[in-house]
């Protein structure tokens, strides 16, 4: 890297981080802040280390249950879309559905998921059900955008409806496809979170136990390890767009 | 079937059009009562203004729309609907495959095994001229090497039937004259069938043995004209006289072709 890409590139982003750190680490030792509401930044660092093994195996747990969660939002709602997308009647009877589905606030279900699916699935199936609605309408529009002359040529070779599916219509739906999982990924760790906060496991779980012993050092310590968790799967899947995408569509252009 | 596109000359197919109508909602009348008999191996141009139906008629003729009513026969048989090679407005490649695999794509459908088709597809792109770019993809070409491919993809199942809608509109007049070039040496070897659909004049009177014009919306047959020019076009046809005033014919015909609008 030069330094003239670092400084365009990744400076920019670091110094609000830095500045907004110091300000609240000074804050809280001036004693402008209580310290119980707003931790100081060493002290969510030093939870971090001393605490280490228990955020690890929560971080652990958590960013299991979000990856499971996430595979198979990204298979099964692929899948739904595709089924959507076969005959313009199957839309409409069960589209609405997959919206109302999504409407339903998944913290009011959670203690459903729990006497349905156990308490060792309930994580799993919240990040699941979180995630799955992007993946359904996004890669449903890009099933249903498929240029006409292209279908056009596939119909005058009289292309079998698999072989437009898996040659045509999916491959041009990719760009859109990676769009919902992009935003499946950050929903999936959400929903995860939320899952363990009826169930108490990992990183949800440590957050709730922390905050009733008050320390909310260790509650920060949790949500950063999220936010992290949720950073490294984006990248992971701007990544896998990158190598599917990068010879053909804008978006993914080598500059 | 025979898939050698350097292989001997098929002889193309005819094409027989009794009353076609194209009705679309509205309703508009796109195509009203087209009779058109082409001879195997004629190459046909059909002109007329922008959006008097001649794309309509080629995707009729092609299977991929149905007339309101009216019969199509393309060849003894009339069959054929993978003897047919079809060029659109645009390139419209695969852009997640690379020029030979682009290329490739009408054999793989049609169920060629990959080493033939493989085989096929490098030498339609030769023939193209574009043999050094058959694994570039379509975002690496230039527009006129895309509708290159778009050609050669076209003729890799070596039809007998070529159909053409506009598609050197959208590119530089150089370029344009270069795959006009082109595509007659093409046919001229092959003596395939082509329509071409245009509203190109100079276009229609370089390539075609025939000219068709047809009138603004709906289309019907205005003017059915065998061009008087040898049967082999070179690119110095294009300043002679002769030429101009066959053009002229053409141009005559599209007039009172525009004057029945309304």
């Amino acid at each position: 890297m030069s330094a003239r890409n670092f400084i365009r590139n990744v400076l920019p982003p670091i110094v609000p981080a830095v500045v907004v750190t110091a300000a609240t680490e000074l804050a809280v030792r001036q004693g402008w802040v209580p310290s119980f509401l707003v931790p100081a930044p060493s002290s969510v660092v030093a939870s971090l280390f001393h605490d280490w093994p228990e955020l690890w195996g929560a971080t652990f747990n958590t960013a299991n249950a979000s990856l499971v969660g996430f595979a198979m939002s990204a298979v099964i709602g692929s899948l739904i879309a595709i089924a959507l997308s076969s005959a313009a009647w199957v839309q409409r009877a069960f589209y609405p559905y997959a919206v109302f589905f999504q409407t339903v606030p998944i913290i009011a279900i959670a203690p459903l998921l729990v006497i349905w699916f156990g308490w060792d699935r309930t994580v799993v199936a919240s990040a699941f059900i979180v995630s799955i609605f992007p993946v359904i309408a996004n890669t449903l529009t890009g099933l249903l955008s498929t240029d006409p002359a292209l279908r056009d040529l596939f119909r005058l070779y009289d292309a079998k409806r698999l072989a437009t599916l898996l040659k045509l219509r999916l491959p041009f739906a990719l760009p859109h496809v990676m769009t919902g999982l992009r935003i499946a990924a950050g929903l999936a760790v959400i929903g995860a979170i939320v899952g363990e906060f009826i169930t108490g496991s990992g990183i949800g779980g440590s957050i709730m136990v922390s905050r009733q012993q008050n320390r909310v050092d260790k509650v920060f310590a949790g949500l950063l390890l999220a936010s992290l968790l949720g950073i490294v799967l984006f990248t992971l899947i701007n990544l896998i767009s990158r190598l599917a995408l990068r010879h053909w569509h804008a978006s993914e252009a080598e500059t | 079937m025979q898939l050698d596109p350097t292989a001997a000359p098929l002889s193309g197919i005819s094409v027989d059009l009794g009353g076609i109508k194209r009705v679309f909602p509205g309703p508009v009348i796109a195509i009203d009562s087209i009779d058109l008999q082409i001879v195997p191996g004629e190459f046909v141009a059909i002109l007329g203004p922008s959006g008097c139906g001649k794309s309509t008629l080629l995707r009729i003729i092609a299977g991929l729309d149905k007339p309101d009513s009216g019969s199509i026969q393309a060849g003894s048989d009339g069959t054929a609907h993978r003897h047919i090679g079809y060029v659109f407005q645009d390139a419209y490649l695969l852009p997640w495959r690379n020029a030979l695999n682009n290329v490739g794509l009408p054999l793989e459908l049609i169920g060629v095994p990959r080493a033939e088709r493989l085989a096929a597809a490098a030498k339609a792109i030769e023939r193209v001229g574009l043999a050094d770019a058959s694994r570039r993809y379509p975002a690496e070409l230039s527009g006129g090497m895309r509708m290159r491919v778009s050609l050669a993809r076209a003729l890799v199942t070596n039809p007998s039937l070529l159909l053409l809608d506009e598609p050197f509109a959208a590119l530089d007049e150089i370029t344009r004259q270069e795959l006009d070039e082109h595509l007659h040496q093409l046919w001229y070897d092959r003596r395939m069938t082509v329509i071409f659909v245009t509203h190109s004049i100079i276009e229609a009177t370089f390539l075609a043995q025939r000219a068709v014009v047809l009138t603004r919306r709906p289309a019907r047959v205005i003017l059915d004209y065998k061009l008087d020019l040898p049967e082999q076009r070179i690119a110095a046809l294009r300043t002679d006289a002769h030429f101009a005033q066959q053009m002229g014919v053409l141009f005559e015909g599209l007039k009172r072709g525009e004057g029945k609008q309304g």
